[in-house]
């Protein structure tokens, strides 16, 4: 049996807007395990952002269990989950979100610095290689396309060698011919080096390159499959 | 890359804001290093002034003793007159160890300073003077050749000003008088440098004050002896003793009591200062929200964004003390000229002394005011939580 990663016992999610309860995560199960291209599909508002930062350490479960890495996370507090998302998740957005003053190789350098490991800035140079920017290492964000600038998200994303990379719509502001190099770069990453993806997405293409596919509506998981097109 | 140059980076991005906010803590700062610096620089002078006087009391005919002690600083006395039988009768007293009597006059000429007109400090002085301050030299010339000579010895600065040596004639205008210049002094950084001297007999003369003397200076055997001796002279009719440490102390009083202005000024200049900084690294902060967010997601802790801030805060201040200092060094001139305008009394020695521990206490206090003003902000964007930050503004 592959290595278990993630452990969701029953979690959920509420957020209160005024008098009213939103369960943007609803008594949810799900178990991935290393190596694994998970993508989470479904409607608008269905809860795929709220559980993929879950997952991610960024945010806070309101109930039940879950266990990343054999840890139980659901209680820690903030300064506690850096720790975590440090070293052993990588992630990346819609929005690409870069720092607009910092270059592409200072963007992917920038988690190495919090990470506390300046010392392994080449491989900031060799990521931006892999994702094929190695000749606009220097450039800024707003002097690259929206697909170089995801790539570059990506290998800001790799740098500090995550055990999960999670990316939230990656492809959701790109064109098509951008989104379908970003689905390359991912089916390359989780075949070749084997790294554990986990991702949202509408794009129907991205969705059926991951080896297992998560529909969600209302905050929990309507259907899984497997994908026979990858695996 | 470090995490200096993301703060860097960062405050290069709005030039302008920034550039208005560094310069915001230039000027207090160099207000500060002004105003302290003019502390500094104006007592040294003041000092050195009332030192290179040569006596420690001074006698003078009764008045307002502010006006003299000023009058006396710019000149050697109060511009009223006493009797010359005061000094007769005092100069035998046995405290005494020098003493010298002076008679200063002023004459107006309407041709000096390139036809701008101007005062002109004469002074009758007599002999033991020169007793007084040994250190006064010649650069050309000699003393007086008598008594009653026609004859005046030019201070260093009036003479470069009047373009005299020795050997040449000045004219009075309003007296009709023509005098020969049988010296000039060399510069002793004092009052004396402006001051036209001839012998006291001959300004008696000349100013048709006859047995008249402006003031009588003093040095004691015995400094301790002070109020003994001001005792002593309390009720001699029509005349007031001044000691040189009450000069001193009367004009650091008149000082200081406009120093509570300027110190509000500095104060107020300096708290806006530190709103401006505050204000422009909260902006910062809001705007970068996101941004903020994603590095929380990336994996920075709440202590490296508290430090990302913190540091943009202090190189703002950092920056600003640099400035600061060098616009008060490039401004001590003007400042120089500003003070001399407004004070009752102003030394003739440099009166703004910016030393190298003024600069870098200045910028020392700039650095920690960047700590300070950043700290609210700094705290404001490390508790930021990396979800709602990243998915504000959506
Ligand atoms: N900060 C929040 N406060 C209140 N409601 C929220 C918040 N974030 C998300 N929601 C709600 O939770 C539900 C799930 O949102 P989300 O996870 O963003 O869905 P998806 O990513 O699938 O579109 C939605 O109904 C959304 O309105
Ligand atoms: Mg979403």
């Amino acid at each position: 049996m592959a290595n278990l990663l993630i452990k969701a016992d029953k979690i959920s999610k509420v957020y209160k807007l005024f008098a009213e309860e939103i369960k943007a995560v609803n008594n949810l199960d799900l178990e991935i395990f290393q190596g694994e291209f998970v993508a989470f599909m479904g409607p608008s508002g269905s809860g795929k952002t709220t559980l993929l930062d879950i997952l991610g350490c960024l945010d806070r479960v309101s109930s039940g269990k879950l266990e990343i890495f054999k840890q139980d996370v659901s209680a820690l507090k903030e300064s506690e989950l850096v720790k975590i998302r440090r070293k052993n998740i990588g992630f990346v957005f819609q929005e690409f979100l870069l720092i607009p003053t910092l270059t592409a190789l200072e963007n992917v350098e920038l988690p190495l610095l919090f990470a506390g490991m300046p010392q392994e800035r080449a491989k900031a140079q060799g990521l931006l290689e892999k994702v094929g920017l190695g000749g606009r290492v220097n450039h800024l964000p707003k002097e690259l396309s929206g697909g170089e600038r995801q790539r570059v998200a990506i290998a800001r994303a790799l740098v500090t060698s995550p055990k999960i990379l999670f990316a939230d719509e990656p492809t959701g502001n790109l064109d098509t011919k951008s989104g379908q190099q970003i689905c390359e770069i991912f089916q390359e990453l989780n075949r070749k080096d084997g790294l554990t993806i986990v991702l949202t997405t509408h794009n129907q293409k991205l969705g059926t390159q991951a080896k297992r596919v998560v529909y969600l509506k209302d905050g929990t998981i309507v259907s899984r499959e497997e994908s026979s097109l990858c695996v | 890359m470090k995490i200096i140059s993301v703060a860097f980076k960062n405050l290069r991005r709005k030039k302008i804001r920034t550039g208005l906010t560094i310069g915001g803590v230039a000027i207090a700062v160099a207000v500060l290093v002004s105003l302290m610096g003019f502390d500094a620089g104006y007592q040294k002078s003041l000092t050195n002034d009332i030192d290179k006087m040569g006596y420690q009391v001074l006698v003078t005919a009764k008045g307002c003793p502010y006006e003299a002690a000023t009058l006396m600083l710019k000149g050697g006395g109060g511009l009223r007159y006493m009797e010359q039988e005061v000094y007769d009768k005092i100069t035998k007293d046995p405290r005494i160890e020098k003493i010298t009597p002076q008679l200063a006059a002023t004459e107006f000429d309407k041709d000096r300073q390139n036809g701008q007109g101007g005062i002109i400090l004469y002074m009758g002085v007599s002999d033991s003077y020169r007793e007084l301050k040994p250190w006064s030299k010649f650069k050309s010339g000699k003393w007086f050749s008598g008594e009653d000579a026609d004859e005046v010895i030019i201070g260093y600065e009036a003479a470069e000003l009047e373009q005299r040596s020795a050997g040449d004639q000045i004219f009075i205008p309003n007296l009709n008088k023509t005098l020969k210049v049988v010296g000039i002094f060399e510069r002793t950084g004092t009052q004396d440098d402006g001051i036209v001297f001839m012998p006291l007999k001959t300004a008696q003369r000349i100013f048709d004050l006859p047995g008249k003397l402006s003031g009588i200076g003093i040095k004691l055997k015995n400094i301790g002896q002070m109020s003994d001796f001001e005792e002593s002279l309390y009720n001699e009719p029509g005349i007031q003793v001044i000691s040189m440490a009450q000069v001193k102390g009367t004009i650091f009083n008149l000082v200081s009591s406009s120093r509570a202005m300027t110190n509000s000024i500095a104060f107020i200049a300096i708290l806006i200062a530190v709103i401006g900084v505050i204000n422009t690294i909260l902006m910062s902060v809001f705007e970068r929200t996101k941004e903020i967010g994603v590095m929380k997601a990336i994996g920075a802790s709440r202590l490296d964004i508290f430090r990302i801030i913190w540091l943009e805060t202090t190189l703002i201040c950092i920056l600003g003390g640099v400035l600061g200092d060098i616009i008060a060094i490039l401004g001590t001139s003007i400042v120089e000229q500003i003070i001399r305008k407004v004070l009752p009394y102003a030394p003739v020695g440099k009166l703004v002394i910016i030393t190298p521990s003024l600069l870098l206490g200045s910028f020392i206090g700039a650095v920690v005011m960047g700590l300070a003003a950043g700290i609210y902000p700094a705290y404001r964007a490390s508790s930021m939580r990396p979800v709602e930050a990243i998915r504000s503004g959506e």
